[in-house]
């Protein structure tokens, strides 16, 4: 327990370095996977090509790998950036290729009959998109886009293999400095569950409210004991 | 417009007319203009350091550079393949004990799935690598890697088949209980051989994430492409080439493993389509 007393701070710093790895990684994620989803659903030929090269690439890409690429290869190329932007930088560029996605097949799930009467009253393409599309794609984009948030989270522990001080920096450099292993473990594993649990607690807050009355889905137990009544 | 749209992607924009053609072939040359500046950017960034010189890319054709990194590639695979022979199996047991009846089972299996899917892997390899040997555990470096992924992996295709088993038809169920088929029965012989059948495309990009996952061997210093790039690295002094080159090799495996599983899932679809009328 001395050693988690003794150094708080870092541990606090450790904390803060892994919320501000994520929220900045997400909100760059947003923006790019937005614009990119767009560009795939545009009448543009070569932005749609672009836009699934991006996603074929930054989708297939393993995070680690492509962390190390920005910090240890790039400075070969004359791109010095500061491990932590290295960091967040990786996290969105991989993170907006799920955006992309997520945010593409969300706007699939919207009925054809909706875009087509919004067409049929005269919107043009960014018309259907805002005013009648993405409203109601947003629904079923909230609970993955909330994953790929969750996924940003765990994901920023990898910034530790390129030296940033997050948590699993910290509790790594902790560890060889005492001998107090599991703790220590235990303590990092828990402030990463509070997390994304947290984090998972609220999208499933946000879902509700945006969802239509009867859309919350049915587990199996639900679906015996409907049959059962009916 | 061959096919009938059936999705809103299709449908956000009309066949154009002449008008309409212009401009988008406008955009469209501004646009292919804009992405071409940006990647000449980015080779002339590249150029301007000496990273683009022939002599710094032509050794990767050369058959002991082949060798060395297909070594790794080898060592991926291999962790890959036994992470998920024993996490796939293992992720069903899971899913079974969370939807099971005994209540201690059920609280168990979900507390490990929410556990294993809510921190990153690689304290969980940290753990392995730094403390267990503390407490006297040491392993060798392969399962090093491979337990955790093992850990990590059970809990996400845990999930998985969950999902799968509650997306078998309901029908099913009434039907094996109607002749008199047990819960367990109709798990074994009625629901799961059609959950699984179900799940086949998710578990191949589970196969995808325990690839990506199997990096981490880089951490632990067993010999996968990653940790092998990183050794290569340290003799070559080639650090943008060879990163390129292991990522464009780990891209290359995860999309075509990514196509194989969109493929799978739209030929099972359209067949669910097509035989809908007999199986529902």
């Amino acid at each position: 327990m001395q050693i988690i007393l003794d150094n708080i701070p870092l541990l606090l710093q450790g904390i803060g370095t892994t919320i501000a790895l994520t929220v900045l990684g997400y909100a760059f994620a947003l923006v790019l996977g937005t614009a990119l989803a767009v560009c795939r659903v545009s009448p543009i030929p070569p932005l749609r090509w672009a836009a699934t090269v991006y996603v074929e690439i930054f989708r297939n890409i393993p995070l680690l790998s492509l962390l190390i690429l920005l910090a240890f290869g790039l400075p070969d190329a004359g791109v010095l950036l500061p491990y932590f932007w290295c960091g967040v930088a990786g996290l969105s560029l991989s993170g907006a290729a799920f955006v992309c996605e997520n945010i593409r097949s969300g706007i699939n799930t919207v009925p054809i009959g909706h875009a087509e009467a919004a067409r049929s009253i005269g919107l043009g393409f960014f018309g259907v998109l805002r005013y009648v599309v993405l409203p109601q794609a947003f629904r079923t984009m909230v609970q993955p886009l909330v994953n790929v948030f969750i996924a940003t989270v765990i994901g920023s522990s990898l910034c530790a293999a390129i030296s940033v001080v997050e948590i699993t920096y910290v509790t790594q450099q902790l560890n060889i400095a005492s001998a107090q292993a599991v703790l220590l473990f235990l303590v990092a594993g828990a402030l990463y569950l509070a997390l994304s649990l947290g984090v998972a607690y609220l999208g499933r807050r946000v879902e509700r409210a945006v969802a239509p009355g009867d859309a919350r889905p049915l587990r199996t137990a639900d679906r015996l004991q409907g049959a059962a009544q009916a | 417009m061959s096919t009938t749209s059936t999705s809103a992607t299709q449908v956000l924009f009309d066949a154009p007319g002449p008008r309409g053609r212009r401009r988008i072939l406008l955009i469209s040359i501004v646009s292919s203009l804009a992405i071409l500046a940006l990647i000449a950017l980015g080779l002339w960034q590249f150029q301007r350091n000496g990273q683009l010189a022939a002599d710094k890319w032509l050794p990767y054709l050369r058959r002991d550079y082949i060798a060395f990194l297909g070594k790794g590639l080898m060592g991926t695979l291999e962790a890959t393949a036994v992470a998920a022979v024993i996490a796939f199996p293992f992720g069903l047991v899971l899913a079974l004990g969370r939807i099971s009846r005994a209540r201690a089972l059920s609280a168990i299996s979900a507390v490990w799935i929410e556990f294993f899917r809510g921190i990153p892997m690689l304290l969980v390899v940290y753990a392995f690598l730094l403390a267990l040997p503390a407490y006297g555990v040491n392993l060798p470096r392969f399962w090093m890697l491979v337990v955790p992924m093992i850990l990590v992996s059970s809990a996400s295709t845990a999930e998985v088949f969950r999902a799968g088993i509650g997306a078998v038809d309901r029908g099913q169920d009434e039907a094996s209980a109607a002749i008199g088929l047990s819960r367990g029965q109709t798990m074994r012989y009625v629901i799961l051989p059609q959950a699984v059948r179900l799940v086949l495309p998710s578990l191949i990009l589970a196969l995808v994430s325990l690839l990506k996952d199997s990096t981490l061997g880089f951490v632990v210093s067993f010999n996968e492409l990653q940790f092998q790039g990183k050794t290569m690295v340290s003799i070559t002094r080639f650090l943008v080439q060879t990163y390129v080159v292991v990522s464009v090799i780990y891209i290359v495996l995860n999309f075509l493993l990514t196509k194989a599983a969109g493929l799978l899932e739209r030929r099972m679809r359209r067949r669910a389509a097509e035989g809908g009328g007999r199986s529902r």
